[in-house]
């Protein structure tokens, strides 16, 4: 495990923003995150690769509490996860999510979706909300649809408005749980290209995700995880060029080959 | 005919009186059913519970039983809800009776629409509550923002139903002293022995015209939120 203990040539550029340590979970017997330990600094872009089942998603989830754990504790910029109520929405409020499957509000316009959080949880004013969210939607190419619903756009589009709603909330850190994995794959990269900007930005990014394009591109470390566990993490470059433990070997050569 | 033309004012009386028990009920049974389906499906397992035994307990004893309850049992340990007579806008006024008919249909019927509101809120994908929670949105917020609203659009008909049951149910209340339409039948009924089927045919039509407006209401919402969404 000499992988484990190895620093990042890139050095993370920050202080800790999200803190995983010793974070247990079981889905009844099955021990889905085991010994989990895991330090995202600000700035950073972790993308978290693996064989489907091996818990990336649970993982992704849990930081935002979306999942709950077993045991081990988990901290947002040096505060633990609250348990339920209004501070876990006020945390979770900081924290954007982008899920595989887009989870726009199907009932609201492009716009209401980018606004609805803002409005509702930091009583932003609505031109205010209005005037920012059609800014961001400029931003990731799809301002022209605003007065939309979500079913009349392409699952690209869809995306990209689901992080223009994650990104209106300002949030300290965005998870990414395999959102491209539901796209046709001309859709693809207009997704990752919008991903790649933010990650240049600045923004501090969880990624899951089986783009290995996108983890070589834009990834500061790549963790790689299998059964529950993270068995290697590295930079993107040694990742791929020299994976450490024969589950990475064996997983790269699968999905390398072609 | 004679006893439908001479004697109109009664029969637009009971069926104002229908209505008014109808809209009534109506209305505080989404009210109270829309909460009890919150109650089911939220964090707080006590009110889930609560929620649940209350559908057990409404859904599955007769309407009339709860009548009775309410509006004989209950007087007589204390209850006759008279102080609603005191209530007064301009010169009219509740009567006792028809609250406590009110009170019956709501408590029987908020089963069923609490029953109908939780079908559609297991219709919502769980995406939708996900995505809004992951925002920051609180319970009560994603019940009121993103879930019922979607809710509601998938439980029109079933909910119609609903209401145009309680819209025939509200004749039960004919049976204590409130001379709603169905009462009206009755009453003309003896004083024109001769016309009983016309009697009859005219107060059927008088709810098929109040069912059959529900109905077209339904039918336009259905349609205005199907072209608003996908």
């Amino acid at each position: 495990m000499t992988a484990l203990e190895k620093e990042p040539t890139t050095p993370a550029q920050g202080e800790p923003l999200v803190v995983l340590s010793d974070v247990q979970k079981w889905y009844g017997d099955l021990h889905v995150l085991k010994d989990i330990n895991l330090t995202v600094h600000r700035g950073e872009v972790v993308v978290v690769i693996g064989p489907s089942g091996s818990g990336k998603s649970t993982l992704c989830r849990t930081i935002n509490r979306l999942e709950t754990i077993g045991e081990g504790s988990i901290q947002l910029d040096g505060k633990p996860l609250p348990e339920e109520g209004k501070a876990l929405a006020n945390l979770r409020a900081e924290v954007g999510m982008v899920f595989q499957s887009f989870n726009l509000f199907a009932h609201k316009t492009i716009l209401e979706n980018v606004t609805l959080g803002p409005i509702k949880v930091r009583g932003v004013k609505k031109a205010d909300a209005d005037a920012k969210a059609q800014e961001l939607l400029d931003r990731v190419g799809v301002g022209h649809q605003a007065a939309k619903y979500p079913a009349q756009l392409s699952g690209g589009q869809q995306q990209r408005v689901a992080i223009a709603r994650a990104l209106a909330m300002e949030p300290k850190v965005m998870l990414f749980d395999e959102p491209t994995s539901a796209l046709d794959p001309e859709m693809i990269s207009e997704v990752l290209d919008v991903m790649v900007t933010l990650a240049k930005g600045g923004m501090t990014m969880v990624v899951v995700t089986h783009e290995m394009g996108f983890a070589r591109t834009a990834a500061d470390r790549v963790v790689f995880m299998a059964d529950g566990q993270i068995v290697e993490e590295n930079t993107p470059e040694e990742f791929f060029t020299n994976p450490q433990s024969p589950r990475a070997q064996d997983f790269l050569g699968k999905i390398l080959k072609h | 005919m004679e006893a439908i033309t001479t004697d109109f004012d009664l029969y637009l009386k009971g069926f104002g009186l229908t209505v008014g028990l109808f809209v009534a009920s109506g209305i505080a049974s989404l009210v109270f059913g829309a909460l009890l389906a919150a109650a089911r499906v939220g964090p707080i397992s006590v009110l889930a519970k609560a929620s649940a035994a209350y559908v057990t307990l409404f859904r599955n004893t007769p309407l009339l039983m709860i009548f009775i309850f309410i509006a004989i049992a209950m007087p007589r340990i204390g209850f006759t809800f008279n102080f609603v007579e005191e209530i007064r806008v301009g010169d009219w006024n509740i009567s006792g009776f028809f609250f406590r008919a009110c009170l019956a249909l709501t408590l029987y019927t908020s089963a069923f629409v609490c029953e109908a509101f939780r079908s559609g809120i297991n219709a919502v994908p769980i995406g939708q509550a996900e995505a809004a929670r992951a925002l920051g949105l609180t319970f009560g917020q994603n019940m009121t923002n993103i879930v019922m609203p979607q809710a509601l659009r998938a439980v029109v008909p079933p909910l119609t139903s609903v209401q145009i049951a309680l819209a025939k149910n509200t004749s039960v209340a004919a049976a204590f002293g409130i001379a709603e339409a169905t009462a009206t039948m009755r009453l003309l009924g003896n004083r024109y022995g001769d016309q009983t089927v016309e009697i009859f045919f005219f107060i059927a039509v008088g709810y098929i015209i109040i069912v059959e407006i529900v109905a077209l209401g339904s039918y336009a919402l259905e349609r205005r939120w199907k072209a608003a969404a996908r």
